[in-house]
């Protein structure tokens, strides 16, 4: 096998302006909502206004005389054929999944969801027929606070009752770890709920032609999905499309199997036209899954000298009312992630999964990953500061060397590659962190009303998801395999098929590098598709940073196919024996004599004409491959933030952002930097601004980017980027990209703020650290300084840390 | 966010407009920038069944000053025209201060300072700033024009003196009585957000002495409110850290915030006191400081 990444043409590692933006910034995409059908009609659904509540009735015979209505329907009309809302991820034997219909006929269990649906001309006409239609309700207490949901006295979200499962996982001899450590220290951090907020909202249009139905939807699973409505909802897989049009964001809210896609295909079948359903950004924030919301207890146990014994970790985690596609393994993904880079003797970790009337939590970029590392980054700044040692100096102590690669962790992962000294000293020169450490010390002398703070975080993560067979040893439902077809078009060009569908990463343009590198072709001569399943039969799609370690290995191996068989029609033009070629940039030449060669595409027309081809040599240049990737991926790096927090107001300005990641070897630098960037925003966003918030009733309060605080560009500091590279194990040396910058971010800002009040006594803020939840820390610690804080009584998951407040209010 | 039902109208005078408006009756609303009206028609929180676009009526988008200082802000006049307006930021440090901190680029390249003013939202930043300046709207209808002092004009939360059947057609403030001084701050929970707390201070000083001020406050009541008592602390004086301090604690008093997802009741209080005592000791500052 000759194609290697090292071809003369060398597009890996080339800053490509993106193939996909001309057409983006010139309003020529094909979002879901331009998708206009001959006879289509529009849906508008009437949602539940309450928490819980019985539906005793519903009448939708009042919209049915509004104008330009041509149906209406309630949950029991669906009750024979919509079946239940997959979860595809049971991680334990004894999880209580509950029924969770699409459209809600008895009862309602969260404030948005869907109880009648109303099918008119256009949409105007269909949401102002939602107010003719009568339910009546019979209002049942809500679950919102998961820390007392599993009393005994609790109201229940289910018959059930409250929880879901309880997963364990421990390592080593936990209770030897902790029971005469030198120091112990626990914490309880807060996750708070967000919303995932992609630019394009949600859109459906579902059209029956026949027995088949082609669905097209902003997905990012337009395969999973495919699968989900053939195995859950009875439709023939055969007689099922998918198609995800050009998709505009995701950041795992689209990793979904929606009521509202399963809806829009039960409702173009009933009324025999094509239906479309867009949804209001006020829909989208109640009833897109939400993220995050966990309570992590976590308790570390250290010699004095700064190095780790153990890790115990003890996680609630709000499923929401229902389990969605992947809700209960979303904090299971992060249970291996809290030792994250460090050493340890032992480890143990307990995630108990919850119900409450709030919208189903789910997959939201790192899921699972972002809130391990915040809570393994804080509390070893909690450590330094309890013994006096350095931060920086502490994780070094711990990290695994460069030199102990591949490592075993004490979770079993291998982590097969990573250097955190180099990424670390790079960050550290950039940041300027003496110089700032010594602006700090002065600033706190003379006692500034602006304080300065340095906040770090040396994270990994585990991305390119994932081997199957660990997905099966997980009880995942499916595996982690990815597909790529390759097509020698006659002419030379290439046709690129990918199952990992793009929605914003910029997969045309990677996938051309790296095809052009492997067949030695023009950048400019491929083609890439994706996203239908028609034209791309076979995927796993778009999340966890998977992509490239997965999607990008596969094409490498169909490439291989290619040249394979290319190989020995060009020998046979060449009348040479295929031992004797080589190929290099796209051309097969006989060894030892350079003038003897055929280019790629040359092969690809000679295999077309099909006049000469050797026997039994089938006439295409086409292969499929499928990878299953060995292992994950673990990007790394070192983010460090400097706050300014000025203790009159509470306000955080973040002043210096230093980012070093290591992602193995970079594809395009451009995609990557915007990667980093994206990523760091959202991260950002979760430690400064965004919370999801339920009132006492159950309400969403923050139904509007009024209300939910996405920060834009004048909120956020410039960054500061670099890489460090240390290729990963497989062929391509590629890592992942799309959620290490939030994963890193959200510690190191609060870090920062937490370093600039630790004087004032500060221990913690919650977040997101809003001006006033950091005025009244600061409050709350006056006059008592931070030295020698308690080994032990720290707060139980019952009573929030610090005196901060209630999850979502603000008082 | 699918609006009702309405009628829109885009007349090309003010009569005409005026006419469609009595005819429109409670049901009408006037359409400058949109910023407000458009997102609440969308939420559905107003369902106006006649909407009077004004943006063709000539003439309205002016701010200029007469010849002995009195400032005049048509009705088509946008934030962004305040932004980077040179009259304002050689004359007017209190709205040359707020004019940045309206909402976002976006809202500022529309939004009015006079739909502000009449949209009488109680975190409308305009509404404090006019008010601390002593300014008035002028309103026109069938009969002709009035003039309406900004401490009248506001009547609670998104309710104003207009009739049905007028138009408001500029915002005035009055030439100053010395050297203006003063500012605007604002906490915002992200750029562009509406107020958590704003507060505007406005002086006119001869020498060191205060011979007007007005202080009034964005977001910490059920409308933009007036420190009077605040203001009155500090005419007739010089500033000093004792009247800085005076005047912020009364502005406090004045404040009735109320606890919400944008903050606690105390803390609003606390954040008033905060801004009066920064915006007045920069006012105490010498010139070149305070312009820094």
């Amino acid at each position: 096998m000759t194609a290697t990444v090292d071809a003369p043409t060398a597009e890996l590692g080339k800053a490509r302006l993106r193939k996909e933006d001309a057409k983006l910034i010139t309003g020529q995409t094909n979002w879901t909502d331009n998708i206009k059908l001959t006879g289509m009609l529009h849906l508008a659904f009437l949602r539940s206004p309450y928490a819980h509540a019985k539906i005793t009735r519903v009448d939708v015979s009042g919209a049915l005389g509004q104008p330009g209505v041509i149906a209406a329907f309630s949950g029991a009309d669906f009750a024979a054929e919509q079946g239940s809302l997959p979860c595809a991820w049971p991680v334990t034997p004894d999880i209580v999944i509950p029924p969770h219909p699409p459209m809600a006929v008895d009862e309602v269990r969260y404030v948005g969801e869907a109880v009648a649906v109303v099918v008119a001309r256009d949409r105007y006409a269909a949401a102002d027929a939602l107010a003719s239609i009568d339910v009546d309700y019979e209002p049942l207490p809500p679950v919102l606070d998961i820390r007392t949901a599993l009393d005994p006295g609790s109201p229940k979200v289910h018959e059930a009752g409250n929880k879901s499962y309880e997963w364990v996982f421990a390592n080593g001899d936990v209770d030897a770890a902790f029971s005469d450590a030198p120091v112990v220290l626990e914490r309880t951090y807060r996750q708070q709920r967000l919303i995932p907020c992609a630019m394009e909202p949600r859109a459906v249009v579902a059209q029956w032609v026949g027995d088949e139905v082609t669905l097209w939807s902003a997905t990012q699973i337009p395969h999973v999905l495919r699968f989900a409505l053939s195995a859950f909802f009875g439709i023939p897989e055969q007689n099922v499309r998918v198609i995800a049009p050009d998709v505009g964001g995701g950041f795992g809210s689209k990793l979904q199997v929606t009521a509202e896609e399963v809806l829009a295909v039960l409702i173009g079948r009933k009324v025999g036209k094509p239906v479309k359903w867009t949804e209001t950004r006020t829909e989208g924030n109640m009833t897109v899954h939400h993220g995050r919301d966990q309570w992590q207890r976590i308790k570390i146990a250290a010699e004095a000298d700064g190095r780790i014994r153990g890790l115990s970790v003890d996680l609630l985690a709000d499923m929401g009312a229902y389990l969605m596609l992947v809700t209960p393994g979303v904090p299971l993904l992060g249970a291996f992630m809290f030792p994250a880079i460090y050493k340890m003797d032992a480890y143990s970790f307990k995630c108990t999964g919850v119900f409450s009337t709030k919208m189903p939590t789910d997959a939201y970029r790192g899921a699972g990953r972002p809130e391990a590392t915040f809570a393994i980054e804080r509390i070893m700044d909690e450590l330094a500061a309890e013994l006096g040692i350095e931060p920086l100096e502490l994780r070094e102590r711990n990290w695994i060397k460069h030199e102990e690669f591949p490592y075993t962790t004490i979770c079993g992962l291998t982590y097969d590659s990573g250097n955190y000294e180099a990424a670390t000293a790079k960050a550290r020169e950039l940041f300027d962190y003496d110089g700032l450490r010594a602006e700090q010390r002065l600033r706190n002398e003379r006692g500034d009303k602006v304080r300065l703070g340095i906040g770090i975080s040396t994270f990994t993560e585990m991305c390119g998801l994932a081997p199957s067979r660990v997905l099966g040893s997980l009880s995942y439902g499916a595996g982690g395999w990815e597909h790529a077809s390759i097509r020698m078009l006659p002419t030379g060009k290439v046709e690129v098929v990918t199952g990992s569908s793009a929605h914003g990463q910029g997969h045309e343009t990677a996938w051309s590098q790296i095809v052009a590198d492997q067949l030695g072709v023009p950048f400019e001569d491929i083609r890439v598709l994706h996203g239908d399943t028609q034209v791309s039969p076979k995927g796993m799609d778009t999340y966890g940073s998977r992509s490239l370690a997965v999607g990008g290995l596969a094409l490498v191996s169909a490439c291989d196919k290619v040249v394979a068989k290319a190989k020995i029609i060009a020998a046979a033009m060449l009348e040479a024996s295929a031992d004797d070629l080589e190929f290099s940039a796209g051309r097969f030449s006989v060894r030892g004599d350079p003038e003897a060669s055929k280019t790629i595409q040359e092969v690809a027309l000679a295999t077309f004409a099909a006049h000469a081809l050797p026997e039994g040599v089938e006439p295409s240049l086409d292969s499929d491959a499928t990878y299953d990737p060995d292992n994950f991926s673990f990007p790394h790096g070192t983010h460090l933030c400097a706050t300014e927090v000025d203790t009159e107001t509470g306000f955080v300005h973040i002043r210096s952002y230093v980012a070093v990641d290591d992602v193995g070897v970079v594809v395009n630098p451009l995609i990557v930097e915007g990667q980093v960037h994206g990523g760091i925003a959202q991260g950002i966003a979760q430690a400064l601004y965004e919370e999801g918030v339920y009132d006492e009733a159950g309400n969403l309060v923050t139904t509007t980017l009024a209300d939910y605080l996405v920060p834009a560009a004048a909120d956020l500091p410039s960054y500061r980027t670099e890489r460090t590279s240390t290729p990963a194990s497989n062929r391509l040396g590629v890592k992942g990209v799309g959620e290490a910058g939030t994963i890193a971010s959200t510690p190191a800002v609060v870090n920062a703020i937490v370093d600039a009040l630790r004087p004032l006594g500060v221990q913690d803020v919650t977040m997101p650290c809003t001006p006033e939840r950091v005025w009244r820390a600061i409050q709350a610690a006056h006059g008592q300084p931070a030295h020698g804080q308690p080994a032990h009584g720290q707060p139980a998951h019952g009573q929030p840390a610090q005196g901060t407040e209630q999850s979502g209010g603000m008082a | 966010m699918y609006p009702s039902r309405f009628r829109y109208e885009a007349p090309h005078t003010v009569a005409e407009a005026i006419r469609l408006l009595a005819a429109g009756g409670d049901n009408a609303k006037v359409l400058a920038g949109g910023q407000s009206l458009v997102p609440l028609m969308k939420l559905r929180f107003a369902a106006p069944e006649l909407v009077v676009d004004i943006n063709n009526l000539p003439g309205l988008s002016y701010h200029r000053a007469d010849p002995d200082g009195t400032l005049r802000i048509g009705a088509l006049c946008r934030h962004a025209d305040l932004e980077r307006s040179a009259l304002l930021a050689g004359t007017q440090p209190t709205m040359a201060a707020a004019a940045p901190l309206i909402a976002d680029p976006i809202v500022r390249n529309r939004g009015t300072l006079v739909g502000s003013l009449c949209h009488a939202d109680p975190q409308g930043d305009w509404a404090s700033v006019v008010l601390s300046l002593g300014g008035s709207v002028v309103a026109e209808g069938p009969d002709g024009r009035r003039s309406i002092p900004m401490t009248d004009f506001v009547t609670g939360p998104f309710q104003n003196l207009l009739a049905p059947d007028e138009i408001a057609v500029e915002a005035v403030i009055p030439a100053a009585q010395g050297e203006r001084r003063g500012g605007y701050l604002k906490l915002e929970r992200r750029v562009g957000d509406f107020a958590t707390v704003g507060v505007a201070v406005s002086l006119e000083t001869a020498g060191e002495v205060v011979r007007r001020a007005g202080i009034a406050l964005t977001g910490v009541g059920a409308s933009t409110i007036a420190a009077s008592a605040a203001a009155a602390a500090l005419t007739g004086h010089s500033l000093t850290a004792e009247s800085i301090a005076a005047a912020a604690s009364a502005a406090a008093e004045a404040a009735r915030p109320r606890t919400d997802h944008r903050g606690s009741a105390e803390y609003k209080r606390h954040m008033v006191a905060t801004f009066v005592e920064r915006i007045l000791t920069r006012c105490s500052a010498e010139p070149a400081e305070r312009a820094a």
